[in-house]
């Protein structure tokens, strides 16, 4: 316990500080930038996934196999392969790099699921509707569809962005500067652990927990209204 | 390039890697186990409990559903050697993945709890049911049905998450990769393998799963779409 | 002149034979009602029409136009010249109910704006719900928007109108008022294929009378010939027991 107070003030140095709010900005930009890529990429397998035409069937087996497979994955292997793969193929040298595209790739996998039960939850009736009067799959999709499903796949969507902040801890395993990998470095640098690991845990509450909130506030006003 | 996919130079530590996958099944087992017996307790004091007693339970949940569990592990590793109690890699992933588990089952047990409506509840009473009996018929197959096609998506979750054994040198699936890695530098090779494994896994996982619910509680769960 | 002819039609939902040997004529201006027990295809009929359920053999023509349902352009043209009514009214739920009944017209077939907004309005207030045009359909009863349904239908000047079941999802006392708005239609000349339960109004309004059972349309007749004078049994017995 005194380890902790006689450390204290060397640990809460400006380097340290800016060093872990820094980290904490990546944590977060790998968590945001994953969620916006796999919101957009997620949206479009979505849609081409709920196509009927027979000449799509190849395309709509990719997808399926796309999304199975990234979400029965550990992230960590996900992390580890994508990495191996880039380092083998001299594809790039940035950890930063390597770990958006496999956050992207892991997040477009969940989204589009998040997406799909959101289509299959507007009653089939409004399908019909729009197709007795002659609307396109693609005009029925953005003038019905979409707007209803909105309100059913908000919720879930958010919540996997808060729960994917989480899962970016393990981005500190290949080596990128995020929140868990600064702890790492703040050990290896000789402060207390209880005191490095304890305050990154504090730190990724506060990441998590307004947005947690925000995300509960925003739930109850889809609900009402 | 410079390097060619040589699967053959990897096939001799299959059965090494295979059997990480038991020990795999060994930690979520009992993680899962422990975790919804303790989330049960929790979700008990958190519905029945008095005042200080829910609020406790709620900044326990609330803790550990916004912060990682790799980083959680971390602290139960390194930090608690501080105070003098050391745990080797496979109790400390335990006990991290325990902690973990029970909260996010009490909320699942909760809303459980909470779904039971007071009109069945009703039903029950005026057939003469006694209490116990309106657990045992009413309630509890009830619940049962409610909880399971969440709790069966957690082990899942849980299954894949046991691969961060491997960051503390537990030798499960993805550790025993590690190793292999390490000796044979045919890393896309192996983690390919280790990625299929875990695929396969959940997905007989999420079979079993699936006929058990339908079976014995008559909760449906998808495969696949 | 004629305006639908159906031939020898079959249709299917994966193996349920929804539509067994099909074949009908209607003229212009013909008011026609569908009846027949549960499950005898009635609604299937109607869907066939507007290519909702894809015949498996046999021929359609609308205004002696031979259609091809797999074909894009004769579908547009079905389309074009019929509109539908749906039991379960269909309105668009996140659209006002100016917009769910402009919105086809506009977007779909191309027109005017402002045009298609004036006919909307004219539409809705002859439905009698002029002053709703900015509520929401789930802020309307059930007639109401059963209403507002036939109104988003007419405003896409259709030759044919199909009126599937429309007040079967009503309470009894939100019927009347949608039967009321069908008889001012049928007064103004349009065609309609008319599926229902409601006898009395069958009786009143129709032409003829088509009766189904089993996917197979048993008799087409006049409703005095139908409902009075029924030469097969299973109309008859169907007729005794609605009319009880």
């Amino acid at each position: 316990m005194d380890r902790l107070i006689q450390e204290l003030p060397s640990f809460l140095s400006i380097w340290n500080i800016i060093f872990l709010l820094k980290a904490m900005g990546v944590t977060f930009l790998l968590s945001l930038i994953g969620c916006l890529v796999g919101f957009s990429l997620g949206t479009l397998l979505a849609i081409f996934r709920k196509t009927k035409s027979a000449l799509l069937i190849p395309l709509r087996i990719l997808i399926v196999i796309y999304t199975e497979i990234f979400r029965r994955i550990p992230f960590l292997v996900s992390l580890l392969l994508i990495f191996y793969i880039f380092q083998i193929g001299k594809i790039t040298d940035s950890l930063f790099i390597i770990a958006i595209v496999t956050v992207c790739l892991i997040a477009t996998a969940f989204i589009s699921e998040i997406v799909r039960s959101g289509l299959e939850s507007v009653s089939q009736t409004q399908w019909d509707a729009a197709k007795a009067m002659n609307f396109s799959y693609y005009e029925t999709l953005k003038e019905v569809i979409f707007p209803q499903a909105w309100k059913v796949i908000f919720p879930p969507a958010f919540s996997f962005f808060i729960l994917f902040i989480k899962d970016t801890a393990l981005a500190s395993q290949i080596g990128v500067m995020e929140l868990t990998f600064a702890g790492k470095v703040l050990n290896n640098k000789g402060f207390s652990p209880i005191l490095v690991f304890g305050t990154v845990l504090i730190l990724y509450f506060i990441l998590s927990f307004p947005l947690d909130r925000f995300g509960k506030y925003m739930e109850r006003k889809y609900a009402t209204n | 390039m410079g390097y060619t996919l040589i699967y053959s130079q990897v096939t001799e530590y299959i059965p090494y890697l295979l059997a990480g996958a038991w020990i795999s099944l060994q930690i979520v087992i009992l993680a899962f186990s422990a975790g919804m017996f303790f989330g049960l307790i929790l979700a008990s004091i958190r519905t029945f409990g008095n005042l200080t007693l829910r609020r406790t339970v709620i900044f326990y949940v609330t803790f550990f559903t916004n912060t990682p569990q790799l980083v959680q592990i971390y602290f139960l590793f390194f930090a608690l050697p501080e105070i003098g109690i050391l745990l080797s890699p496979f109790v400390a992933v335990l006990i991290g993945m325990t902690l973990n588990a029970a909260a996010y089952m009490c909320e699942i047990q909760r809303a459980g709890f909470l779904s039971i409506r007071q009109n069945e509840l009703d039903a029950a009473r005026t057939m003469s049911f006694s209490i116990v009996q309106q657990v045992r018929f009413v309630i509890l197959p009830h619940i049962m049905k409610v909880l399971f096609p969440p709790l069966s998506n957690h082990y899942i979750l849980m299954t894949l998450g046991t691969s961060m054994a491997a960051i503390f040198g537990v030798e499960e699936l993805t550790g025993r990769a590690f190793n292999i890695n390490a000796e044979t530098f045919r890393s896309v090779e192996i983690f390919s393998i280790t990625a299929l494994v875990y695929i396969i896994i959940t997905f007989i996982a999420t079979l079993l799963l699936a006929i058990i619910g339908k079976y014995f509680f008559k909760a449906k769960i998808r495969i696949i779409q | 002149m004629q305006q639908i002819k159906i031939s020898e039609s079959h249709a299917y939902y994966g193996d349920l034979h929804v539509l067994n040997n099909v074949s009908l004529s209607i003229d212009k201006g013909e008011i026609i009602s569908i009846i027949g027990p549960s499950g005898s295809g009635k609604s299937s009929l109607l869907k066939l029409l507007v290519g909702l359920l894809l015949p498996k053999s046999g021929t359609i023509s609308i205004s002696n136009k031979i259609i091809d349902y797999t074909n894009k352009a004769h579908l547009n043209y079905a389309r074009n010249k019929t509109a539908i009514v749906f039991q379960q009214y269909n309105l668009f739920e996140n659209m006002n109910v100016l917009k769910n009944v402009c919105i086809a017209p506009y977007k779909i077939q191309k027109r005017n704006k402002e045009e298609v907004e004036e006919q909307a309005i004219k539409l809705l207030d002859k439905v009698g719900l002029k002053n709703k045009l900015n509520s929401y359909p789930d802020e309307l009863s059930g007639g109401q928007q059963q209403r507002v349904a036939i109104a988003r239908a007419l405003c896409l000047n259709p030759e044919i109108l199909l009126l599937d079941e429309i007040t079967s999802a009503l309470d009894p006392e939100l019927v009347k008022e949608v039967l009321d708005t069908i008889r001012v239609l049928a007064s103004e000349g349009m065609t309609m294929l008319i599926v229902s339960h409601e006898m009395v109004f069958v009786k009143e309004l129709s032409n003829k009378v088509v009766f189904m059972d089993e996917g197979a349309i048993v008799d087409f007749d006049t409703p005095q010939n139908i409902f009075e004078s029924p030469k097969h049994f299973r109309i008859a017995d169907f007729v005794s027991k609605i009319l009880k």
